[in-house]
């Protein structure tokens, strides 16, 4: 007899073959004629410029993370006001706490600069003259970013 | 491998029959590529949209050429434009088909005398299955253009054409 365990493995097998099959049949059948032209990628007849693969910047990461905190806000804040004149004075209070921490967070962010697109300022380290340290090719002064 | 780019000699009742599926399968999702490039574009808009409603006859407009089958050259085909063209019509996959639509894709157009910058004609750049005359073509025209695509698709084989 099956197990049920045994239904789950037939499940798999199934599975496997009808992709597996699938893709054997197009292999076996399709036209295939590539050449260059055909495999170069897709940029709306342009002629590509390097590869598909691209960095974003990584401070793109902070403002996501911070639209998503705010965009969640926002979820709880709309059914909480649909339903408002019914939960009384504990909701009120509840959602500014709930407000309140993510002010802070809100507040925290502006500090640390996170919402300027400034150009980043690094600090240069100072090198101190001296025996196996090796001088800077420029004074802070002379930096220009 | 590619079984479907071999021509058979004898064409008996397994090949009929397939090139009957085949064809079916091929006429029925004729997936166009979206792209226009003048005021034919309009109409071809019109066409795809609800009143005219190609999708009834299995064909809407795919952003790529890699999933396309028909390529629409609506409009008018600048020099500049055709290099581009022939880059996507290479990018497309086989089958593949292209429905020249109005009158500067055919041959120019208005611009066939003093046009320096028009293509005249895009069958100078790439193949072309069926020509719309018009300027610009009517949607009914369009949807006539695409059903001789159909009927040229219905008549296609998978046997050696015979010496005439």
């Amino acid at each position: 007899m099956l197990t049920e365990f045994g239904r789950v493995l037939i499940f798999l097998i199934v599975g496997v073959v009808f992709v597996a099959g699938g893709l054997i049949a197009a292999w076996l059948l399709r036209p295939h004629r590539p050449y260059p032209s055909k495999l170069t990628t897709y940029e709306c007849g342009e002629t590509p410029i390097g590869d598909t693969r691209v960095r974003f910047n990584i401070r793109f990461y902070v403002i996501a993370l911070i639209f998503l905190i705010f965009d969640v806000e926002v979820v709880f804040l709309f059914p909480w006001a649909t339903v408002y004149k019914n939960l009384g004075w504990f909701a009120f209070v509840e959602m500014l706490v709930f407000l309140a921490i993510l002010f802070v967070g809100y507040a925290y962010v502006w500090r640390n600069g996170d919402l300027d697109w400034d150009k980043p300022q690094p600090k240069i380290p100072r090198y101190e003259k001296g025996v196996g340290v090796r001088e800077p090719y420029l004074t802070e002064e002379e930096v220009v970013i | 491998m590619g079984l479907l780019d071999q021509r058979f000699e004898n064409s008996n009742v397994i090949i009929t029959s397939l090139d009957h599926l085949l064809n079916w399968a091929r006429l029925s999702s004729m997936w166009g590529m979206q792209f226009g490039l003048a005021c034919c574009a309009i109409e071809m808009m019109a066409t795809g949209a609800s009143h005219y409603d190609t999708d009834r006859f299995g064909i809407f407009f795919r952003g790529t050429p890699r999933q396309s089958d028909v390529m629409i050259v609506a409009g008018t085909v600048t020099l500049k434009m055709a290099s581009r063209i022939k880059t996507l019509y290479d990018q497309m996959s086989e089958p593949r088909y292209v429905l020249s639509m109005g009158s500067c894709a055919n041959c120019g157009g208005p611009y066939w005398e003093h046009g320096y910058h028009v293509l005249k004609g895009v069958d100078r750049v790439i193949p072309v299955d069926v020509y719309v005359p018009g300027c610009p073509p009517r949607p009914e025209a369009l949807i006539e253009g695409l059903m001789k695509l159909q009927e040229k698709i219905r008549r296609e084989s998978l046997a050696k054409k015979k010496p005439a």
